[in-house]
């Protein structure tokens, strides 16, 4: 799925910070969903119980993952859902393009789906004469401007009002440029009607999946997902296998978490729990439903104690949206589907290391993320484990499973350089020797390197003459 | 909360590398704050750095390395460890036993874990320091490193220290919560992403109107003062046990 062109996020970074329109419209969404956060969690200790109680949910689910798919794949299956198993993208694309065919489908009406952007389900379809249109607000925007989402949960917040309006003006016929919000949304939604009058049939995402009962339930604000997922007679929904919780009672702890997460609301204006397809004797609802269910490397990360975190996540974006690093570059310089601190850990994951492990360069590990995480995902440990196996380095206790590109950036220069830093500071002599010489020397260091680096922006730093180890024996401070 | 030791007549001092190399007077003030408060100060010359840039940086065998040398260095007695920034006290406070996890000194190191303390928190909740300022009137800010606010939770530590001092002027940053983009090595190896960081730590530190940013961790202090210096800003930057040690000295 990885592009030929090779990823150069270096050059992806550079020109998203010289882009003034768009650091300025991240800063201010960005601090709009942080405050939207604040206000639902407002209690600190309700909201740490509330986070674990859907840690140990999420824990508990992956921990009996192989049986709850199959106990899900039996309900669905009893309920009249279609069962589908993909192991690649590929697959899953297949899947889905059988389904269309079946039915001489050409055009598709897609809610909102992660899923199907890992896919390039859009991309996929076009090749084979299949239009797939996008229904939820923000992805229709950015998909007539033939862009890929820059957010999880929030597609087009790249784009302020203003540039909205230019696209619908210049992409929707007969459309006068207009600024106003409400007549924004009017265009929008004639357009998206007339797209759901024509879509034959229609695809969504899955927030849980409900291993009890067989429920897929879908969390929305517009209603375009449940117009995706009753009018057709055809309805697609795709899912990663992490989504399967055990029953229904897991759902509310976890709805509460990601709606809070997402949006700053307490229950989102949709949401739809869909069971079966329509029955006998009932008026409306898909005459068929699927589901497909997707693994992509999933698997493989449930394998590995620390890796299997990465699929607790219940793509809430809210580490997107407290990211220091993401909000100053946004969405699409990470190159990949899923951007922001769960994408550094989850995309070097499925595309490999060697193609988009210097992702994992791009955080201060400053813990932003961590400290709102819903689920509790150590997303700064796991950033580091993508450093160690970068360069082919593994700490003992996390060596059950090695990630594809494992060592990829492995160099004689880097490995002797922290050898020698080791070194350095487990020999106090040679300690004494360094702080010394660069005491004396520092100052004439060439501008070289990381030294380079560090003076582009700042001042060289300036190593004392005497060092604190000088200074506490001449003061006498016992050494023992 | 008695997350504190009883027996405070002794302590370690963890310097840290950095501020062993570039801001040895920090150092002292911070020594000799708890000097003033009774404590004898034990300063294990075979010290040296608590291994976090290793670790953080993709090697985390030279990181374990360094992190058994400084467990050995206090291993003479069982009493407290003070460390003047709490990104290292961090360090060894909460990624120690994970480093460690399933290694045989496992327990050791648990047991080492548990003694460190950051220097701010130290002062004010085990010892109880309580300061008379005789300095002249100032305007300063407050910058908190992530790890001091997320691992060792001490942020509102060193503003109440700040606090008693009747003289100062603590203005809060608008963004306090926010990283200022040193990250260690990542200042390094994303030096643009982290010059965009601290560019705004900075217009919001000079927003505040403080004449000084007052911080608890030097890597941070070197990072933003480093880049005020280059652009001729006048705010200077100090550590917040060598700013204490000035004002009760007058």
């Amino acid at each position: 799925m990885a592009s030929k062109k090779k990823f150069d996020f270096a050059a992806h970074i550079q020109e998203a910070l010289n882009d003034s329109q768009l650091r300025s419209n991240f800063k201010f969404a960005m601090g709009t969903m942080i405050q939207k956060r604040k206000a639902v969690f407002a209690d600190p200790e309700e909201t740490a119980a509330l986070r674990r109680t859907g840690n140990a949910i999420k824990r508990r689910c992956l921990s009996r993952l192989p049986a709850l798919l199959e106990k899900l794949e039996k309900k669905c299956t009893e309920n009249g859902i279609v069962v589908h198993w993909a192991e690649t993208t590929a697959e899953a694309n297949n899947i889905v393009l059988d389904i269309m065919k079946r039915h001489d489908a050409t055009r598709l009406v897609k809610g909102k789906s992660m899923v199907s952007e890992e896919m390039h389900l859009n991309r996929f379809l076009e090749e084979r004469n299949i239009e797939a249109l996008e229904t939820d607000l923000g992805e229709f925007i950015i998909q007539l401007n033939n862009e890929p989402p820059s957010h999880i949960i929030v597609p087009a917040i790249h784009k302020n009002r203003k540039q909205v309006a230019q696209i619908f003006h210049e992409k929707l016929k007969d459309t006068p440029y207009v600024e106003e919000v409400e007549k924004l949304n009017a265009i929008a939604r004639k357009t998206l009607r007339e797209k759901f009058r024509m879509g034959q049939v229609g695809l969504s995402g899955v927030n849980f999946a409900v291993a009890e009962t067989g429920t897929l339930v879908l969390v929305e604000n517009e209603g375009n997902g449940r117009m995706c997922t009753t009018v057709p007679p055809v309805h697609i929904a795709l899912m990663g296998l992490e989504k399967v919780v055990e029953k229904l009672d897991d759902v509310p702890p976890l709805l509460r978490l990601l709606t809070g997460s997402a949006t700053g609301q307490i229950i989102t204006t949709y949401v739809n729990m869909i069971t079966s397809p329509r029955k006998k004797g009932e008026k409306d609802g898909p005459t068929e439903v699927h589901l497909v269910i997707l693994d992509n490397g999933r698997s493989k990360m449930l394998a590995d104690r620390q890796l299997r975190q990465t699929l607790q996540c219940i793509r809430c974006g809210t580490c997107l949206n407290h990211c220091p690093v993401y909000t100053r570059i946004g969405g699409h310089a990470y190159g990949s589907v899923y951007p922001g601190p769960i994408g550094k850990i989850l995309t070097p994951q499925i595309d490999g290391l060697d193609l988009k492990g210097s992702l994992a360069t791009a955080s201060s590990l400053c813990n932003a993320c961590q400290e709102v995480c819903p689920v509790m995902i150590p997303i700064p440990a796991i950033i580091r484990r993508m450093r160690d196996e970068s360069y082919g380095n593994c700490a003992d206790s996390h060596a059950e499973t090695i990630i594809k590109g494992h060592g990829f950036k492995k160099n004689i220069i880097e490995s002797i350089v922290w050898k020698g830093w080791a070194a350095v500071y487990r020999l106090p002599y040679l300690n004494r020797l360094t702080t010394r010489m660069l005491g004396r020397f520092g100052h004439r260091l060439p501008k070289v390197g990381p030294l380079k680096a560090w003076t582009s922006v700042r001042t060289t730093p300036k190593f004392a003459p005497k060092s604190l180890h000088d200074l506490a024996k001449e003061e006498g401070i016992r050494d023992e | 909360m008695s997350l504190y030791p009883d027996k405070l007549d002794t302590v370690y001092y963890f310097g840290t590398c950095l501020v062993d190399m570039a801001y040895p007077d920090a150092g002292m003030a911070g020594i000799k704050l708890l000097q003033q408060q009774g404590v004898q100060v034990i300063f294990p010359q075979e010290q040296s750095c608590c291994g976090q840039p290793a670790y953080n940086s993709g090697f985390p065998r030279e990181a374990m390395e360094v992190a058994l040398k400084q467990v050995q260095a206090f291993s003479a007695r069982d009493c407290p460890v003070v460390v003047p920034s709490g990104s290292c006290a961090g360090m060894m406070k909460t990624h120690y036993p994970e480093l460690f996890a399933g290694h045989p000194d496992y327990y050791d190191i648990k047991a080492f874990s548990d003694r460190i303390y950051e220097l701010g928190d130290f002062l004010l909740n085990a010892l109880g320091a309580r300061y008379k300022d005789k300095g002249e009137p100032v305007k300063v800010t407050w910058h908190s490193s992530c790890h001091a606010r997320t691992e060792m939770r001490v942020t509102e530590h060193a503003k109440a220290l700040l606090r008693q001092l009747d003289n100062v002027e603590l203005v809060e940053l608008e963004h306090e919560h926010e990283c200022c983009g040193f990250g260690g090595t990542f200042s390094i190896k994303q030096p643009e992403l982290s010059g965009a960081m601290v560019q705004d730590k900075i217009n919001d530190i000079v927003a505040t109107g403080a004449s000084r940013v007052i911080t608890g961790d030097c890597g941070c202090m070197m990072n933003i003062a480093g880049a005020m210096e280059k652009q001729g800003i006048g705010v200077r930057a100090q550590h917040l046990a060598e700013f204490i040690w000035e004002r009760i000295h007058g």
